[in-house]
C-alpha cells in the first residue's frame, strides 16, 4: 500500500502545479499587478511612483511566466509565477499583499471553521442515514412516499432561505440564540448551535434521498434475502447487514469532504459572522490579494487530493476485499 | 427466530404506558423550559457575556476588515474609526460648532502660517501666492501628554529596552500584543511627530500620500530618494531620526516646524489626519525584531497612540475592542456649540473630562440584515439605515421630512441626518471628440444632457430619498456653498415658487436643435445620437440604474450604449480617457471648497497628470481663479471668486452635477451624545451611554419564546408514530 500511496503523492505534484498556474492564469487575466496595487493603496492621491514602488516591493514588477530579459533559468525562475508558487510546496504561504501572514492567518481561521463543519458533518450524517434507514424499512409505502416529496422540496429550497429563515425564525421571532458571532470555546456553543442546525436541515434531504437509494439498492441483495430468512429482524438486517454493505458509496462521499472541512463553508461563515477560512478567501478575491488566493486554492486542492487519497485507504478498512497495490 | 420472538414483548409495552407517559414526559419538558426561562435573567440570544451588561461598553460593527491601524498608511473610513481614537494630530474639528472649525488637540493653540519669499523675508499673512516661496507653521504642544501603556516603552533593571533586542526564537513565545507582560510609558514630543512625516518616505510603508506631501514638505521628495537609497534594502528597523529632513524640524521639545514651498492654506487640515500624527520610534523598533512580521506584530495591528483608547483585542475575523486609555490625560468636553445644541442636551457634559465610554466593542458583520436585527434587539448602540431596512426605520411625512415609523419611535430610537461632505456625479470626458472639448456644440449638449438626467428623481428611486440635488461640487457647510435662489444652477434650474425647479425637457430639445441634434439624431449619419457610458458591473440593482440611465438620454432621442466593465478595467479607462460618459464621487479629505474645485483644475487631469480630474476639465480662466481662490482666507473677496468659478463650471458643463448624498443614522436611546460629525473622526470620546437602561431594555426586548419549540418538538414525536406503526405492520405482516 506505500508504493500505491507513494505513486499517488507524486502524481500530486503536476496536479497542484496546473491548478496554480490555472489560477494565476485567472487571477492576472482580470487583475493586473497594477490594479492590485492601487487596491492595496487606496484610490485617492496615488502616484504611479507609488503603485510602482509597491510592485517592486512585492516582486510584482517581474514579468508574469516568461522573461524575455533574464539569461538562461532565470528566463522562467526570475518572474512572478516561479517566486510566488515555488515556496507553496515548501508549505511557506508568505504573507499577504496587505503585509499579514497567510499561514498564521489560516492556522487562526481553521479552528472556527472546524468549529461549525464538524459537528455539521456528525450530525448529519447521523440524522440522513438514520432516516433514510427508516424510509427504506417503510418502502412502498405512503411514508416512503411523502419522505421522498419532503426531501425533494427540502433539495429545492436554496441555502440561503434555510440562513435567513432560520435568523428570523431562531434569532428574531423566538429570539433563543444570537443571530450571529462567533466565540471561543464553551461560550460560542451558542453561536455556532444555529449555523449547525441550518446547515443539518439544509442537507438532511440531499442526503436522506441518496442514503435511502444506497439502502434500497442493497436491500434486494440476495445476502439480505438469506438474512430474513434465517429469522433475523429488520433492526438487525438493516444495521448489520445493509447499512455495512453500503458503506463504501457512503464513504466515497465522506472521506473526501473530510480535509476541506477545515476550508469552511462561505456562506454560512458569512451570514453567521463565523471567521473561518471559507470567509477569508473571499475576502481575499474581493480585495485582490492574490497572495492568499493562490494560498487558499492550492490548500484547498491539495486537501482534495488527500480526501481522495483517504478515500481509497478507507476502502480497505471497510471492505478487506479491497487492496490498494 | 429466537430474536424476533424475543422483541415482542417489548413492542407491546409502550403501547400499554404510551398514553400515560407521553403526556407527562412533555408537560415536564414544556415546565423546565418555563423554569430555565423564567430563571435566566438575561436573554439568551445576547451575543455578550453576562457580566458586561452593567458596563459602560459602546457596541458597533463594522462589515470590512481594516487593511491598515499604521496612521501612515491607514486612508479609508473602516479605519478611521479605529484610528481616530488611537492616534491624535495636533488638530481635530470642533464637535459641535459647524461649519467645520479646527481647534487643538494635542497642540497648546492652532499654528499661525507665516510667509516667505525667496530671499527669505517674511511676507504678511494677505501676501499673494506667487511672492510666498515658503510657508512655516510653528506648532507647540501640550506638555504632559503620555502614550499609552505599550511594550515598546518597556525597560529592565539597567534602564534598557526591554524588547528590542527580542530573537525570533523569543517573539515566537507570544501570540498576542497582551503576552508581552512588561509595558511602559513616555511623553509625546515634537520628535514624535517630525518622525512620522519621515515615515511619509519610509521605503517599505508605502504611504498613500506620500506623492502629494512630497509636493508640499520642503524636501520631503529628496528625502525619500535619499532613504530609498541607503535603507531601500534593510528590512529591520529604519531608525528615521538619523536623516535630517529639512521641511521637518525640532525645534525644542515640546516645538516643531513644518516648511511648506507653497502657499497652501488647506495644509492646516493635513494637521487633523492621521497622517500627521505622531509615531515613537521605539514602536518602529519593536516591531521591526526578526520574528514580529510572522506573528502580525506590526504597527499596522497592534497602534501605539496618545489617543483617549488603545486597542486591547485586534481580531478583525472576528471582534475589534478598544479600552480606555490608562494615560489618557482627560481632555475636557467641549463647553461652546451651536444654537439648539444645549436644548438637545449636547452640552450637558460640557468641561467634564473625556472620554466617557470604557470600552468600545465592535463585531464583525458582513451581511445587513444579522446587522439591522441586532441593533433592534439592542445589542447594536447604533445603527446605519440600510436600504433592506428603511422602509422599516423611515417614512416621509406630508412636507417630505424624513421621519422614523411608529415602531422606532416606541423603542426610542433616534434619527439623525446629515449631508455629506461627499458629491456623486456624472462625468464627460472632456477630451472625447463628441461629448468633449470647448467647442459651443458640445457645451450645448452637455447642457441639455444635464437638463434631462433628473438626479432628484435618481435620489427618489436609488437612494431613498437620501440626499440633496447638487447646483455644483460643492456641498452644504463648505464655505463656498450658497443655498437659495443665488445657490441654484441656471443653466438646469430656474426658481419658482421659492425653490429650485428643473428645466422643462422642452428646453433641453431646443438645446439638441441648437447643438446640431434635432430630436437627438446626428446629421451626419441620419440615426440617433449615440454615446457611451461606462459602468462598473454591480448586479440586479445596478442594472435598474443603467436602464434608468438610459431612458434620461432617450428623452432627448440619445441612445445611450452601457458599456459594463469591472471596477479595475472601469479605473483604466478613466486613467487612461478612453471612456466617455461615467459616474463617479468624491468624499471631502477636509471642509475647504478647494478639496472639491481642485476635482476640475486643469493641471489635476487624470489622463495628462495622473490626478483627480476625472473629466479632464480643462479652462485656463477657472485654473486661474482656482490658483488664486486656493491660497485666499474665507471671506467675501473668496466668495466672489468661487461663485466665478462656479458659473464658469455649470457653463461648461464638464459634469452633470448630480447630488450630494445625506448620512442616516439610527441611534438607541441609551446613547448620547450623537450630532453628527462627519469632518472628525475621534468622535467616539465625546459619547456616552447609559448602561441600566440598556440592560432593562435588552431583556424586554429578547425574553424567549418556548412554545413553538415545543410545539415543534411535539410534531416530530407525532410524525414518528405512524412510521412506527408502518414498522410493526410490516414486522408483523406474513409472506405471500
Amino acid at each position: 500500500m506505500s508504493a500505491y500511496l507513494l505513486r499517488r503523492a507524486l502524481y500530486a505534484l503536476p496536479i497542484l502545479l496546473g491548478v496554480n498556474l490555472i489560477t494565476f492564469a485567472l487571477f492576472f487575466v482580470v487583475n493586473s499587478p497594477d490594479d492590485m496595487a492601487r487596491m492595496q493603496l487606496g484610490n485617492k492621491h496615488i502616484t504611479q511612483a507609488a503603485v510602482e514602488q509597491w510592485k517592486a516591493e512585492r516582486g510584482y514588477n517581474r514579468p508574469l511566466l516568461w522573461n524575455a530579459q533574464a539569461d538562461g533559468l532565470a528566463r522562467a525562475t526570475d518572474t512572478i509565477f516561479y517566486r510566488n508558487t515555488l515556496r507553496l510546496f515548501l508549505f511557506d504561504f508568505g504573507q499577504s499583499d496587505s503585509g499579514r501572514d497567510i499561514g498564521f492567518d489560516i492556522a487562526q481561521r481553521m479552528g472556527p471553521s472546524l468549529a461549525v463543519s464538524v459537528p455539521v458533518l456528525i450530525l448529519e450524517l447521523a440524522l440522513a442515514i438514520g432516516l433514510a434507514l427508516v424510509v427504506a424499512v417503510l418502502r412502498g409505502t405512503y411514508l416512503d412516499l411523502w419522505a421522498v416529496v419532503l426531501c425533494v422540496a427540502m433539495m429545492s429550497v436554496s441555502m440561503l432561505f434555510y440562513i435567513i429563515g432560520g435568523q428570523f425564525l431562531f434569532g428574531k421571532l423566538l429570539r433563543l440564540v444570537p443571530i450571529s458571532g462567533y466565540d471561543q470555546g464553551l461560550a460560542g456553543f451558542k453561536f455556532v448551535a444555529l449555523p449547525v442546525l441550518v446547515s443539518v436541515v439544509a442537507a438532511l434531504g440531499y442526503g436522506t434521498r441518496w442514503y435511502r437509494t444506497l439502502f434500497l439498492e442493497e436491500i434486494n441483495r440476495d445476502y439480505v434475502r438469506t438474512a430474513r430468512a434465517k429469522g433475523l429482524g429488520e433492526r438487525a438486517v438493516m444495521l448489520r447487514h445493509v447499512l455495512r454493505n453500503a458503506l463504501i458509496p457512503i464513504l466515497t462521499g465522506v472521506v473526501v469532504l473530510l480535509p476541506s472541512l477545515f476550508i469552511g463553508n462561505l456562506i454560512i461563515e458569512s451570514f453567521f459572522g463565523i471567521p473561518g477560512l471559507g470567509s477569508y478567501t473571499i475576502e481575499a478575491i474581493q480585495s485582490q490579494d492574490f497572495a492568499i488566493v493562490r494560498a487558499m486554492v492550492f490548500l484547498g486542492s491539495l486537501l482534495y487530493i488527500v480526501g481522495l487519497l483517504l478515500t481509497d485507504v478507507s476502502y480497505t478498512l471497510a471492505d478487506p476485499r479491497v487492496r490498494l497495490e | 427466530m429466537a430474536s424476533a420472538r424475543g422483541d415482542l414483548p417489548a413492542i407491546k409495552r409502550p403501547r400499554v404506558h404510551a398514553p400515560m407517559r407521553a403526556p407527562s414526559t412533555a408537560a415536564l419538558l414544556i415546565l423546565c423550559l418555563a423554569a430555565l426561562a423564567g430563571c435566566m435573567e438575561e436573554p439568551w440570544n445576547s451575543p455578550y457575556p453576562r457580566a458586561d451588561s452593567a458596563k459602560a461598553i459602546f457596541y458597533g460593527a463594522f462589515a470590512e476588515r481594516p487593511k491598515h491601524l499604521d496612521p501612515v498608511s491607514s486612508y479609508s473610513e473602516t479605519e478611521a474609526q479605529f484610528t481616530g481614537q488611537i492616534y491624535e494630530p495636533v488638530l481635530q474639528y470642533h464637535f459641535l460648532e459647524r461649519p467645520y472649525k479646527l481647534v487643538p488637540l494635542t497642540a497648546e493653540h492652532l499654528p499661525e502660517a507665516r510667509y516667505f519669499d525667496r530671499d527669505g523675508v517674511e511676507l504678511a499673512a494677505t501676501a499673494a501666492a506667487e511672492q510666498v516661496a515658503e510657508t512655516v507653521y510653528r506648532i507647540t504642544l501640550k506638555p504632559g501628554i503620555q502614550f499609552q501603556p505599550h511594550p515598546a516603552f518597556a525597560r529592565d533593571a539597567e534602564g534598557g529596552y526591554r524588547y528590542h533586542q527580542l530573537s525570533a526564537t523569543q517573539v515566537a513565545r507570544h501570540a498576542t500584543l497582551a503576552e508581552f507582560t512588561h509595558t511602559g510609558t513616555r511623553e509625546l514630543t515634537a520628535e514624535d511627530y517630525v518622525y512620522q512625516i519621515k515615515r511619509l518616505m519610509h521605503p517599505h510603508l508605502h504611504s498613500p500620500v506620500a506623492g502629494l506631501m512630497g509636493k508640499y514638505i520642503k524636501g520631503l521628495a529628496a528625502f525619500g530618494e535619499r532613504l530609498r537609497e541607503a535603507e531601500g534594502g534593510n528590512h529591520g528597523f529604519v531608525d528615521l531620526r538619523k536623516y535630517a529632513l529639512e521641511g521637518a524640524r525640532v525645534i525644542d521639545r515640546y516645538t516643531f516646524e513644518i516648511v511648506i514651498t507653497d502657499k497652501y492654506p488647506q495644509f492646516r487640515y493635513w494637521l487633523a489626519m492621521s497622517f500627521f500624527a505622531p509615531v515613537p520610534w521605539e514602536a518602529d523598533a519593536f516591531y521591526a525584531r526578526p520574528g514580529m512580521r510572522e506573528r502580525n506584530f506590526s504597527l499596522d495591528w497592534y497602534p501605539v497612540g496618545t489617543g483617549p483608547y488603545m486597542m486591547v483585542e485586534n481580531n478583525p475575523n472576528r471582534r475589534m475592542v478598544l479600552a480606555r486609555n490608562p494615560n489618557f490625560r482627560g481632555e475636557p468636553y467641549p463647553s461652546s456649540g451651536m444654537p439648539g445644541d444645549e436644548q438637545a442636551g449636547l452640552l450637558r457634559m460640557a468641561g467634564k473630562p473625556m472620554p466617557f465610554i470604557d470600552v468600545a466593542h465592535y463585531s464583525l458583520e458582513k451581511e445587513e440584515i444579522p446587522q439591522w436585527t441586532k441593533f433592534l434587539q439592542g445589542y447594536y448602540d447604533v445603527a446605519a439605515v440600510l436600504p433592506d431596512s428603511f422602509d422599516q426605520a423611515i417614512q416621509f411625512a406630508g412636507n417630505g421630512e424624513a421621519e422614523l415609523t411608529q415602531d422606532m419611535r416606541e423603542k426610542g430610537v433616534q434619527l439623525v441626518t446629515a449631508v455629506e461632505e461627499a458629491t456623486y456625479y456624472l462625468g464627460f470626458n472632456m477630451r472625447d471628440s463628441v461629448v468633449g472639448g470647448d467647442s459651443e456644440r458640445a457645451r450645448l449638449l452637455r447642457r441639455a444632457i444635464s437638463i434631462a438626467v433628473d438626479f432628484e428623481e435618481f435620489v427618489a428611486i436609488f437612494a431613498n430619498g437620501r440626499g440633496v440635488a447638487a447646483h455644483g461640487p460643492i456641498p452644504p457647510e463648505i464655505f463656498g456653498y450658497r443655498a437659495g435662489q443665488d445657490g441654484i444652477n441656471p443653466y438646469v434650474y430656474e426658481w419658482r415658487g421659492g425653490r429650485a425647479v428643473r428645466r422643462d425637457i422642452a428646453e433641453a430639445r431646443a438645446l439638441m436643435r441648437e447643438a446640431g441634434y434635432p430630436e437627438g439624431r446626428d446629421p451626419a449619419t441620419g440615426q440617433p445620437l449615440l454615446l457611451y457610458y461606462e459602468a462598473v458591473a454591480a448586479g440586479p440593482s445596478g442594472k435598474a440604474q443603467l436602464n434608468w440611465y438610459r431612458k434620461q438620454f432617450d428623452k432627448l432621442g440619445i441612445q445611450l450604449v452601457v458599456r459594463v466593465t469591472d471596477y479595475n478595467r472601469f479605473q483604466e479607462k478613466l486613467r487612461e480617457g478612453t471612456g466617455q460618459i461615467f459616474t463617479w464621487g468624491w468624499n471631502a479629505d477636509y471642509p475647504d471648497p478647494e478639496n472639491f474645485l481642485f476635482l476640475l483644475y486643469g493641471p489635476n487631469g487624470k489622463v495628462r497628470h495622473g490626478g483627480e480630474n476625472a473629466a479632464n476639465y480643462a479652462s485656463e480662466a477657472f485654473d486661474r481663479l482656482f490658483v488664486t481662490m486656493r491660497a485666499m482666507p474665507d471671506g467675501p473677496e473668496r466668495q466672489a471668486l468661487i461663485d466665478q468659478m462656479m458659473e464658469m463650471a455649470r457653463r461648461d458643463a464638464p459634469w452633470v452635477w448630480g447630488f450630494h448624498p445625506m448620512a442616516y443614522a439610527l441611534n438607541h436611546a441609551w446613547y448620547g451624545n450623537s450630532k453628527p460629525n462627519l469632518m472628525a473622526r475621534n468622535s467616539l470620546k465625546y459619547k456616552t451611554v447609559e448602561p441600566a437602561l440598556r440592560a432593562r431594555l435588552r431583556r424586554a426586548w429578547n425574553r424567549p419564546v418556548l412554545w413553538p419549540v415545543v410545539a415543534g418538538l411535539g410534531l416530530l414525536a407525532l410524525a414518528a408514530v405512524p412510521a412506527w406503526r408502518g414498522h410493526r405492520a410490516r414486522q408483523r405482516a406474513r409472506a405471500r
